[in-house]
């Protein structure tokens, strides 16, 4: 580690303890928002995602070693953690706290637009299926039958190991499409009862159109569960990237992901355990995060509470 | 069972295989779809081009598209699964000798899943907001987000090689125990099981535990539970005959969707820990371009996950009075 990279660390730590601790100071003058500060863990976790996404972004700043190039694969790799090497060097002799850095970018940004992907197009069918009703709905919901009993690994394995060589993007839109049918039976059945409802029988009544309808006044009340599954649906792409990885067929090397270093590290995993470790530990941690912010939301957007 | 929830069954069952029917179609197109040939091998692995194109006829792989999805769809009914050219056997063979070895897996991390899932869950919400909860609360909030394969090389590391307690890998000692035939060898089989059943065991677990929690205390804030707290019900019976036995509705939804995730959790699990089960079947199958496998792989798969939801609601159907009276229709509009 260089002087320089351990000030730009330094300094998105304090960033992000400081953003969590701004968006509490602030949070907790609304009775919504403090709903979601009062547990401990949500601010926590907000810290962590606050933290990785920083340094995701900051990365060249952050990591000291370039993460492709191997500088010395005889006598640099596999070297246990140490003031040079912080987080010790893999097989190939690469840094792994640069790796972990630079595969941020790729692993964040999968689980992001992945599930960006998934909750708008759930979203999208669950809101269709759920305003049109009648034999929309009867296809739709049938479409999605089929795509809840599809074996999504097997799916997603076949789609990346016989077309190989996938674009990182094309990996996160292919885990978007097959990860949407849940979300949309839940905006479905939200949708179905927000139907109802007065205001939207009355905009209806005031000539409004489908497409207002749908985005202006029922969507916008069904956010709640719609924020939730976006905020699971990160963690839950990030795993499936990191799987696929991990099997050899997912963001292909050298480009680092966190997955693919715990694929590299396994073949020496009693030798050189900390290659596998450390990005095993940063996923736990962002997927932890991403789950208790997901419940703080949770508690913050539940409208029984607001009755309370 | 009454004349309506008989009428239920028969339209969930069909509406089960025309999905089963679907998904084998979706996966059969998609095969297809995929470039490179069929026996084109493994990465690396050059196949006798005169082989290939002797295979290629033999099993009508030159064919349109829509000739040979009507053949495979007429043998299946046949109850014949199609030929395996990656292994060299029938498929049936296959499926037959790697299902068990999945079965065992998944079974046994079902079982520590549910047991050790409800048990926490129950003893949290007894003590909702207590240093106890908060603890394991915690601690199942990380457990539950790690990934599954990360935690089978966590435990690989402590407890197969630092500790030594597990063997590392394979479902049974091949020397003394190639199969089971004494008592030995069945305990030989248990103690190689316990690292991977406890991997997919454990992640499941505490999902359930999270799940169970929040179950519980959804129903605690029923009026029901406030009378019979009211009336005088002693605690324990409150909790355990009003609580519980309301919380555990929602339990029996979880228990079909856990089926997706053990199936998941096999392609991976056994590939680390060399478990010769139907998720490494599957896997080396897709790498080998071996339709019949896949496909059949697949629908094995999907046949799964729909019994799980079938059995759920047929379960749900007898557990829940509400659902008999009205004849087991939408489960939906009530749970929602």
């Amino acid at each position: 580690m260089t002087l320089g990279s351990w000030l730009a660390l330094f300094v998105a730590l304090i960033a992000a303890a400081e953003t969590a601790r701004a968006l509490r100071q602030r949070g907790l003058k609304h009775e919504r928002w403090r709903r979601f500060f009062r547990n401990r863990t949500t601010s926590w976790g907000l810290s962590i995602l606050v933290f990785l996404v920083t340094i995701a972004i900051a990365a060249p700043l952050v990591a000291p070693l370039d993460p492709i190039v191997q500088p010395d694969p005889v006598h640099l790799k596999n070297l246990s953690p140490s003031w040079t090497f912080i987080l010790g060097t893999d097989v190939f002799s690469r840094d792994v706290w640069s790796r972990i850095v630079y595969g941020a970018r790729v692993s964040l940004g999968i689980g992001a637009l992945g599930a960006l992907v998934a909750v708008s197009l759930g979203t999208v069918v669950g809101a269709v299926a759920g305003y049109y009703g009648r034999r929309v709905d009867a296809v739709l919901m049938r479409g999605v039958d089929v795509g809840l009993a599809l074996p999504r690994i097997f799916i997603l394995l076949m789609a990346v190991a016989l077309w190989d060589g996938l674009p990182f993007v094309t990996l996160a839109l292919a885990i978007g499409l097959t990860s949407w049918f849940g979300t949309s039976r839940l905006v479905r059945a939200e949708v179905l009862s927000l139907q109802q409802r007065d205001f939207v029988v009355a905009a209806r009544a005031l000539g409004a159109g489908d497409g207002r309808v749908i985005f202006r006044h029922v969507l916008p009340n069904a956010a709640a569960p719609i924020i939730v599954s976006a905020a699971l649906g990160i963690g839950n792409v990030l795993l499936l990237e990191a799987s696929l990885s991990f099997l050899g067929i997912g963001v292909a090397p050298p480009r680092p992901s966190w997955g693919n270093m715990i694929a590299d590290g396994a073949s020496s995993l009693y030798t050189a355990p900390w290659t596998t470790l450390f990005p095993g530990l940063a996923i736990s941690l962002v997927v932890m995060s991403l789950n208790a912010v997901a419940d703080g939301l949770r508690d913050a957007l539940d409208p029984r509470e607001e009755a309370m | 069972m009454t004349a309506v929830g008989g009428m239920w069954l028969v339209r969930r069952l069909v509406a089960s295989v025309a999905i089963i029917v679907a998904v084998v179609t979706f996966v059969f197109i998609l095969i297809h779809a995929a470039p490179g040939k069929p026996c084109a091998g493994q990465p690396g692995e050059a196949a006798d081009p005169v082989v290939c194109e002797q295979l290629i006829r033999q099993f009508a792989l030159d064919r349109p598209l829509y000739e040979q999805y009507w053949r495979y769809l007429v043998a299946l009914a046949h109850g014949d699964f199609g030929y395996s050219f990656s292994l060299h056997r029938p498929v049936r063979d296959a499926l037959a000798e790697t299902i068990p070895f999945t079965l065992q897996l998944a079974g046994a991390a079902l079982l520590l899943d549910f047991v050790l899932g409800l048990g926490l869950g129950i003893y949290q919400a007894g003590r909702v907001n207590r240093l106890p909860d908060v603890i394991i609360g915690n601690a199942t909030l990380f457990i539950y987000s790690l990934p599954t394969f990360w935690l089978a090389l966590l435990l690989l590391l402590v407890f197969g090689e630092k500790l030594g307690w597990f063997p590392v890998g394979g479902p049974n000692d091949p020397i003394f125990c190639p199969v089971i035939d004494s008592a030995y060898c069945l305990f030989d089989r248990l103690w190689h099981l316990v690292l991977p059943a406890a991997t997919l065991g454990l992640v499941g677990a505490a999902g359930t535990a999270r799940f169970q929690r929040a179950a519980m205390l959804e129903v605690a804030s029923q009026d029901y539970v406030r009378t019979a707290r009211a009336k005088g019900v002693p605690e324990r019976r409150v909790v355990l005959r009003h609580q519980l036995r309301n919380a555990l509705l929602s339990f029996i939804t979880r228990f079909g969707l856990a089926f997706p995730f053990l199936l998941t959790g096999a392609v991976l699990i056994e590939t680390i820990f060399a478990w010769p089960g139907m998720g490494r079947l599957a896997f080396d199958a897709i790498l080998a371009r071996d339709y019949a496998l896949v496909t059949a792989t697949a629908l094995i798969a999907s046949v799964v996950v729909v019994a799980g939801n079938l059995l759920a609601d047929i379960l749900l159907g007898i557990a829940d009075p509400r659902l008999r009276v009205r004849g087991g229709g939408e489960l939906e509009n009530v749970t929602a």
